[in-house]
């Protein structure tokens, strides 16, 4: 075998006109292609029973919106936390502790200063509050490098302790009458919490798709390594992340305070699993790097059309969980044919 | 043993480079250069140092002794950063790439250009992230129209391609290649071969370190054999052959 260098290799152009296979589109729409399903199935269900509609009864959008709020926030910070490839189990609790401090320093604020200042001192401190065990959360998993399943589960007994003491283990009812506006109040037929909310979600959602904090999220969940030779703080990175899902659990335990006027230590507790699963049907993958608000906004609402529309419907509550629990696993299933046929590379 | 006929001043010099660890003597003594334009294959064993010189050399490791040289002029890395910065860019074979992200996003990964939507909120400029990927790409003979897709979409040689593509964006001089091939189908190291001799016709340097003989004639000027830490030879390919190089790698 002789050695001419430059025989066997001709420089060849290569084309690659990627196009993005129909079942990654459909994989991609999914929350929003469920969303739109049960809609349909509800209204036709409705319409048949009992000759009504669902979906064109303004009471039943508002009654949605609102059942969908809470778990909509823990499941934003929950998609950021996901996508990077971690979980963050402490959400629950966090919400529950927040919900708890806020009802406590309203009643206490509600005394030395006016109520509205009461209320937006009492958003705050919960909001402060709620971020330290999420600091903790993020100690634990970027610089002790324990796995994010087993340091939120820490912290989720944590947040939970610290939550029932500090209401002593009942519900602590808030005396404000500013902070029930907030809660049930409305303009335009808009709940005052779903704008909130709906604000809230927006920022996140730019943070996520419009920022180098959102594109390094990304990167993180589909290739640390990558993103750390890539010059990107990944430690840093990590720190932020879980104090940011902390905050949005603490957002949602104020807007639960709200709404209930009062705080509870078990207010989150079963929306955990519900902001989870809000996540996956919303398209992103529990193996990290993908996912979006939107799909989680979507998500959100695939459970709460579900949770309301069989309560309206009269079936017994259980079948709920039945159905929830049904999506969730169509929806896993569509991950994973999409990751086995449809963004698979193309040689190897 | 001198090189005879090269004019140009060396891109990087290296000269008696050590690297012990504890009481391990990893790389003795080591010197080589590179010019521009040229390609210079790392071969040897496992275990004879190659890893070792690369890693030193792209500011991984703190070499114990000698002095790496730049364009004529010694300098030394803290961490890899600084050699990225000098312009000397190491692709790894895996682990270079988010899969989920798009060709531009990988290669302004760690440092996305801004813009200001409405005048005021910054956000991240996609449009200016595809118009230089594609350019790039295109230097590199590679042509896409569909900036958006992922890169988990790509082949193997090409999501190599993305790789070496951040790495000319970035105005890498020095391009070192850790087994470019070695996970790759046999059109898949050819489109590698390919990209290596357009970076040779850019003036750019190439470490390139594979076990595929076949490979290292294709496309070095240069081969420098390593065996257990210290140089073992040095022959310009054309003057070489397989055996030759295989006894110098096992020191027959």
């Amino acid at each position: 075998m002789t050695h001419a260098p430059e025989t066997h290799v001709a420089p060849q152009a290569d084309h690659a006109d990627v196009q993005l296979t129909l079942l990654q589109r459909i994989a991609n729409l999914r929350a929003w292609l469920f969303l739109a399903a049960l809609i349909i199935g509800f209204e036709v269900w409705a319409r048949a029973d009992f000759g009504g509609s669902f979906i064109l009864n303004p009471f039943n959008l508002q009654s949605i919106a609102i059942f969908a709020v809470v778990p909509l926030l823990l499941a934003t910070g929950q998609t950021f936390v996901i996508i990077s490839g971690g979980i963050d189990l402490s959400l629950g609790f966090i919400m529950g502790l927040a919900a708890v401090v806020a009802a406590h320093v309203i009643n206490w604020a509600g005394g030395v200063m006016s109520l509205p200042m009461a209320v937006l001192t009492g958003m705050l401190v919960a909001v402060g509050v709620a971020a330290i065990p999420g600091l903790v959360n993020g100690l634990l998993v970027s610089r002790l490098r324990i796995p994010p399943f087993i340091g939120t589960l820490g912290m989720f007994g944590v947040a939970r302790g610290v939550a029932f003491l500090l209401a002593n283990g009942t519900t602590v009812p808030v005396r404000n009458s500013f902070l029930s506006t907030i809660g049930n109040g409305k303009i335009l037929n808009i709940p005052y919490i779903v704008i909130i909310a709906a604000v809230f979600v927006l920022i996140m959602h730019y943070l996520l798709s419009q920022t180098r904090f959102g594109q390094h999220n990304y990167a993180i969940g589909a290739n640390e390594q990558a993103a750390r030779r890539a010059g990107i703080d990944v430690k840093n990175h990590l720190m932020k992340l879980y104090i940011l899902s902390a905050i949005c659990a603490g957002l949602a335990g104020f807007l639960y305070a709200a709404r209930f006027s009062a705080g509870a230590a078990q207010a989150g507790e079963p929306l955990l699993l519900d902001s989870v699963a809000a996540v996956v049907i919303g398209g992103a993958s529990l193996f990290g790097g993908s996912g979006t608000i939107l799909g989680t906004l979507a998500g959100a609402f695939v459970i709460a059309v579900i949770q309301y529309g069989l309560v309206f419907m009269n079936v017994k509550p259980f079948w709920q969980f039945i159905s929830v629990g049904v999506v969730i696993i169509i929806s896993v299933l569509i991950d994973q044919a999409q990751r086995n046929y449809g963004g698979g590379r193309q040689s190897e | 043993m001198a090189e005879a006929g090269k004019v140009s001043e060396p891109l990087l010099e290296i000269r008696n480079l050590s690297k012990n660890f504890g009481a391990v003597q990893a790389l003795q003594d080591m010197s080589m250069t590179i010019a521009p334009g040229e390609v210079v294959a790392l071969a040897g064993d496992n275990g004879a140092g190659k890893t070792t010189l690369i890693k030193a050399i792209s500011g991984v490791y703190k070499p114990s002794g000698g002095d790496i040289l730049l364009r004529g002029e010694k300098v030394e890395f803290a961490s890899p950063q600084e050699a990225r910065e000098k312009g000397i860019e190491t692709i790894y074979q895996d682990l270079a790439l988010a899969d989920n992200l798009s060709i531009g996003a990988n290669i302004f990964l760690g440092r996305e250009p801004m813009r200001r939507a409405f005048g005021f909120l910054p956000v991240i400029d996609r449009a200016r992230m595809a118009e230089a990927a594609k350019t790039t790409m295109a230097l590199l003979d590679f042509h896409v129209n569909r900036m958006e897709a992922p890169v988990s979409n790509f082949s193997g040689g090409q999501r190599q391609a993305v790789a070496i593509g951040r790495a000319v964006y970035w105005n890498a001089q020095i391009l070192i290649m850790d087994e470019p091939t070695a996970a790759l189908g046999v059109p898949e190291q050819r489109k590698v071969i390919s990209l290596i001799h357009q970076l040779k016709a850019q003036g750019r340097g190439v470490i390139f370190i594979s076990h595929n003989l076949q490979d290292i004639f294709a496309v070095s000027d240069r081969i420098v054999v390593l065996r257990r830490g210290v140089r073992a030879g040095e022959r310009r390919i054309s003057e070489t052959t397989h055996d030759e190089v295989v006894k110098l790698m096992v020191g027959g």
